[in-house]
């Protein structure tokens, strides 16, 4: 577990500083309490502010819901490639999956699709003890800190993720697979809700499965 | 219960779903070959997909801003085999200072 918590460290300060932005905005709109509760139980930063932003702008409950879900259907098959690396009974393995997010989700995945189980979990750790503290900090201090994108810390996580995909590119396939996900995002960014793009783009590995069958035909 | 309350709530309980669904239905299985296919160029083509959505959406719109020019630097920094808290600073490095200058 201390390999993932290492791994994740870098993303610490974003994550802190995001979240701090988050309950900035949030406190007001949805109280303190709601909005740190909000990031210990969905622990899912660009999920809570679509939902945020709906419920700002006056939206219902269930269009904040929807809007946030949207954004979160992305671990779905997330959860569904890293299912061989959680263990023990059903419950057991839906609690593991809850370690899933962006971060230990990418660190953890290996050129074959195979998932370690150490730092997926582990690789959660730092995320959480980052998003929550820095919820809590925003929600009850302000903003004292000043805005994250002054200091360009949100260009942190494309940064770490574009490290990560490095790693990921040795074989043609995935290459090819990244260049189509990478051109599916881009066009849909402007003509599909928040969320859309990055699920859409996850159909770029089905490129994997028709070469293969392309080559044994 | 508030809508805040009931967003935070019905929030918590569909990701919580979302997240265990692929774990509970799959067990410890291997995934049949197919899948596995398909799962092993998933990790490549979602984190190309999150790289590019994160430098240039905004508010779920195309931008072109400062972040490029971080990212720019990042790869840099990667082709230079740096460190990943290195690569991390230099994108936040230079997207600050391009910003300060815009």
């Amino acid at each position: 577990m201390q390999r993932g918590i290492r791994a994740a460290l870098p993303l610490v300060p974003p994550t802190f500083a995001i979240g701090v932005s988050f309950g900035v905005l949030a406190a007001p709109v949805m109280g303190s309490v709601a909005a740190i509760v909000m990031s210990a139980i969905v622990f899912a930063g660009s999920a809570q502010f679509a939902a945020l932003s709906v419920l700002g702008a006056g939206g219902t409950a269930a269009a904040a819901v929807g809007a946030g879900l949207l954004l979160n259907a992305r671990f779905l098959p997330m959860g569904i490639a890293a299912a061989p690396a959680t263990r023990g009974g059903r419950l057991r393995r839906a609690a593991e999956g809850q370690t899933v997010v962006d971060a230990s989700w990418a660190l953890a995945a290996d050129e074959q699709g195979r998932f370690d189980r150490e730092i997926l979990i582990g690789g959660a750790v730092p995320q959480f003890a980052g998003w929550v503290g820095g919820t809590i900090v925003g929600a009850l201090a302000g903003s004292a800190i000043g805005n994250p994108e002054t200091l360009g810390l949100d260009a942190m996580f494309p940064a770490f993720y574009l490290s990560l995909l490095a790693g990921e590119l040795r074989s043609g396939d995935a290459r090819l697979a990244a260049a189509i996900a990478a051109a599916i995002a881009l066009v849909l960014i402007p003509f599909v809700p928040p969320g859309v793009p990055v699920l859409a783009a996850g159909l770029a590995a089905l490129t994997g499965v028709l070469r293969r069958r392309r080559v044994a035909a | 219960m508030s809508a805040a309350w009931a967003t935070v709530a019905a929030l918590a309980v569909g990701t919580a779903a979302i997240k265990a669904a692929g774990p509970v239905a799959l067990g410890g299985r291997a995934l049949p070959a197919p899948l596995e296919r398909l799962v092993a160029l998933l990790a490549p083509s979602l984190i190309a997909a999150l790289v590019i959505v994160q430098t240039f959406s905004s508010d779920g719109k195309l931008v072109v801003d400062a972040r490029v020019a971080g990212l720019a630097a990042a790869t840099g920094a990667i082709a230079l085999r740096r460190s990943t808290i290195e690569i991390v600073l230099v994108a936040a490095a230079v997207t600050a200072a391009v910003r300060a200058l815009s």
